[in-house]
């Protein structure tokens, strides 16, 4: 044995490594397309957006005063909203007012698609252009955001929720905001 | 019932792959006649299985079985039929099966073909490749059953994701694994190669068929992934550099390296424990990519479902047979004797230097692959390695060796005359730097005209280089006609084959320079008879149909009136399709392909007030790209039928 010819196992080894490593961070629920939100700790964006639901309240930036919201951001035309949808009755009643905005979608569309997939939200808005999703940093719905009773987001959700999400970092982090 | 016997089958599957993987190894080393001629009958028979099993689940989808679990996750009734057999591998589990199926595809033809290997290679290396199955087999038995039953059964199944739903990404999967799986052959020669201590050149010409088909596969392969992107995506793109395409195309410039590191073992007996780390290199690349593809540790557009338990069991499984193919190789390579040094200046020197930078090649992507893995894990950050580090680095490691390859097929073996080589190939210098000029001065004022008079000039190089190479062989130059042809005739097929392949770089070259710098893009809102200019066309919107009914999408379809001053040219049609289930839209892009270049019209969505956002492309020369792909796949398929490969022991 010469030690040329060990090289290409030396460098395996310092590959799989990293492997290894990177396989133990995903199991701790660091996953390699989390990206951490800039947005965190920061004041909610202005914004003022119609319902989405006749004869209902639309949404603002001063309804987040006073109290804990979590705001979702979903679409009519999205395969993984529909994934999420059934586990946000969950939610409901535990501390938290819970937003829906209609990201880029037809009003009827996401009318239809509510009454298809029952409405668990306490107050829900259409986001028609975007720019309020623009403004909080949204890139793909669903995404999730919890806000606190100063109206400073605490939390980003990308990508669905699901119920080890909700039972072991939203609940806890709502109770927390609520005391 | 049926998906019972597929799952059966696979555990049968298993049990012979481990007494394949076993008792001829055995044999081959006590030299037992019997034990040895266990792999043949066992190569087959684990094929037979494996064959069955797949059948099952085409059958689980065929039936719309939605009992299923696999089935009902992936399929749907009203999808057509041609889609609902292709479904089988556009998921994880389906597409593990049919990697497994391939796998002993190749054993089984090592066993049936493979009459004039010696008996104690062929029941090594397929003893090997049987330890690969058995590997493979338990992954899926124990984290990807596909005959997993769901209960109860839904009504209908969630539906194929509707961009795979075309027939051009419908016979990709397949021809992509028969390319990197079948890397696995040489792999399993070179370990039983390293078990025996021998290598030779009757080795290299055992070993080149199987690697030479594996990797025409891959090249067809790598090709039709890339075309599926170019015309159905919708943004003309046709290489991302992300990490899945990556991971194909590793083993790819290792498996090019390996063909040419193998034909100096052939001819010259030397490079051999190069050669052979090669051969475990390239194979490796192939399980590297399917562990980043599946194990969820990289982001790529493509999206298996990942899952980490089978992340860490791919992970386990890298180890073994790469680790252990290592640790095998830094045992024996010391003791492989390698010919004499030799002259720099030679066929095998040429083919030494395509070696070096082809290795840097596939290390270059290798890094750029994994360094938003080694940054997250280093804490340096989220960071995505795009296409500019890919561009900056793989392509000057390209330079180099388009530059050597005509000049290297001109060199003999042992001792080259280099003054000669350039001595004849001095017109094609001269019309390399013709062909820079005139870029130069036509295309003036453009961006990154450095890059593209340069590579014209290297298309023309390497094409008339070549040509001369191929003169030269058959005396053209020489004045008696009827003696070039005789000569023509001898020439073997692996000579037609090398200058076909080469010349397809010169194509290849010509494509990715012009749809890469001169392509002119023109994104906007258009209505009804509006006129937008593309380079020399004028293109018309003339009329949107909406609301037609597909098989299992409906549609609008847009009407394009194409002319070019002022004659018409053609009318061109692009769809947007709106799928059912999953609920998912796609473009259909049309396209218009000259060889002068394509144009290129998508349709995609309306502004609500009566206009519609179109996207126009002109990608000048984008056909020989794949031109050029298909000329490297056709010359190494040439090469296959070559005489030597099927000269007795």
């Amino acid at each position: 044995m010469n030690k040329l010819s060990l090289l290409p196992l030396a460098f395996f080894t310092v590959l799989v490594s990293f492997f290894v490593y990177r396989l133990v961070l995903i199991e701790r629920g660091n996953m390699p397309k989390d990206i951490p939100s800039v947005m965190i700790s920061k004041q909610a964006p202005e914004f003022n957006l119609p319902p989405l639901l006749k004869n209902k309240a639309g949404f603002k930036t001063a309804d987040l005063k006073g109290k804990v919201t979590l705001v979702s951001f979903f679409a009519s035309w999205c395969v993984d909203c529909l994934a999420e949808h059934r586990y946000l009755a969950d939610l409901s009643g535990k501390g938290a007012v819970l937003a829906g905005i209609d990201y880029k979608d037809v009003s009827a569309d996401g009318q239809v698609w509510l009454k298809k997939n029952g409405n668990p939200y306490d107050v829900i808005a259409i986001d028609r252009d975007g720019q309020t999703g623009i403004d909080f940093g949204v890139y793909g719905v669903p995404e999730t955001y919890l806000i606190d009773k100063q109206g400073v987001i605490r939390y980003k959700q990308t990508g669905p929720i699901t119920p080890d999400i909700i039972t072991e970092k939203l609940l806890p982090l709502i109770k927390e905001l609520n005391k | 019932m049926i998906a019972e016997l597929g799952l059966f089958c696979l555990i049968l599957a298993l049990l012979v792959a481990f007494v394949q993987a076993v008792f001829p190894l055995i044999g081959a080393a006590r030299n037992d006649v019997a034990l040895m001629s266990i792999a043949k009958p066992a190569s087959i028979l684990q094929f037979l299985l494996v064959a069955t099993a797949f059948g099952c689940l085409m059958y689980c989808y065929i039936t719309s079985d939605f009992s299923v679990m696999n089935v009902a996750e992936n399929s749907h009734t009203d999808k057509p039929l041609f889609y609902k057999i292709t479904g089988v591998w556009g998921n994880h589990e389906g597409s593990m099966v049919l990697w497994e199926l391939i796998l002993t595809i190749y054993a089984a033809s090592v066993a049936l073909l493979g009459g004039n290997l010696p008996a104690g290679l062929r029941a090594r290396a397929l003893s090997v490749q049987s330890m690969v199955s058995f590997g493979f087999l338990l992954f899926i038995i124990f984290t990807s059953n596909p005959f997993l039953r769901l209960d109860p059964a839904p009504l209908n199944g969630n539906g194929l994701n509707p961009l795979l739903q075309d027939p051009g990404l419908a016979f990709h999967p397949p021809i992509l694994y028969l390319g990197y799986v079948g890397f696995s052959m040489a792999f399993s020669f070179a370990i039983a190669a390293l078990i025996e201590g021998k290598v030779d050149a009757a080795f290299a010409r055992w070993v080149r068929p199987w690697t030479l088909a594996a990797w025409c596969f891959l090249t067809l392969g790598i090709t039709g992934g890339s075309w599926w992107a170019y015309y159905t995506l919708g943004w003309g793109g046709w290489w991302y550099w992300d990490p899945t395409e990556n991971a194909s195309f590793m083993p790819w410039l290792a498996g090019t390296a390996l063909l040419h590191a193998s034909a100096v073992v052939e001819k010259r007996d030397t490079m051999k424990s190069w050669t052979i780390l090669l051969a475990i290199i390239t194979f490796s690349l192939s399980l590297l990519g399917t562990f980043l593809v599946r194990s969820g540790v990289l982001t790529s557009v493509h999206s298996f479902a990942t899952d980490p338990a089978r992340g860490v069991f791919i992970l386990a499984l890298l180890i073994v047979v790469i680790g252990g193919s290592l640790v095998l190789f830094a045992i024996r390579a010391p003791s492989l004797k390698s010919g004499a040094l030799f002259a720099p200046v030679s066929r095998e020197g040429a083919l030494l230097f395509s070696n070096i930078f082809l290795s840097a090649a596939a290390g270059t992507v290798l890094l750029g692959t994994l360094y938003p893995l080694f940054a997250d894990v280093l804490n340096l950050g989220k960071v995505s390695v795009g296409p500019p580090f890919f561009n900056t680095t793989f392509v000057p490691l390209m330079v180099p060796l388009c530059i050597a390859m005509p000049i290297g097929a001109l060199l003999a073996w042992k001792r080259g005359n280099l003054k000669a080589a350039l001595r004849l190939l001095k017109p094609a210098a001269i019309a390399a730097l013709v062909a820079v000029i005139i870029i130069a001065v036509v295309k003036t004022g453009t961006t990154s005209l450095i890059w593209a008079a340069a590579g014209f000039g290297m298309a023309v190089w390497i094409l008339i280089g070549m040509s001369l190479g191929f003169a030269e062989q058959i005396h053209l130059f020489k004045g008696d006609l009827k003696n070039s042809l005789q000569r023509a005739l001898k020439l073997p097929f692996s000579f037609y084959g090398m200058t076909i392949a080469h010349t397809g770089m010169a194509f290849l070259i010509v494509g990715i320079i012009g749809s890469s710098l001169w392509r002119v893009e023109k994104i906007q809102i258009m209505h009804l008879g509006e006129t937008v200019k593309v380079s020399d066309y004028d293109v018309t919107l003339k009329d949107v149909e909406n609301g037609l009914k597909g098989p299992n999408y409906t549609f609008s379809r847009g009407t394009f009136d194409i002319t070019s001053g002022g004659k018409s040219v053609t009318v061109m049609h692009p769809e947007k399709r709106l799928y059912e289930m999953p609920p998912q839209s796609t473009t259909q892009a049309a396209i218009r392909t000259t060889l002068m270049g394509d144009l290129y019209v998508v349709l995609a969505d309306t502004d609500d007030k009566g206009g519609y956002i179109t996207r126009i492309y002109y990608d000048p020369f984008v056909i020989w790209i794949f031109i050029g792909a298909a000329f490297f796949a056709g010359g190494g398929m040439v090469s296959l039928l070559d005489r030597r490969y099927r000269r007795k022991a």
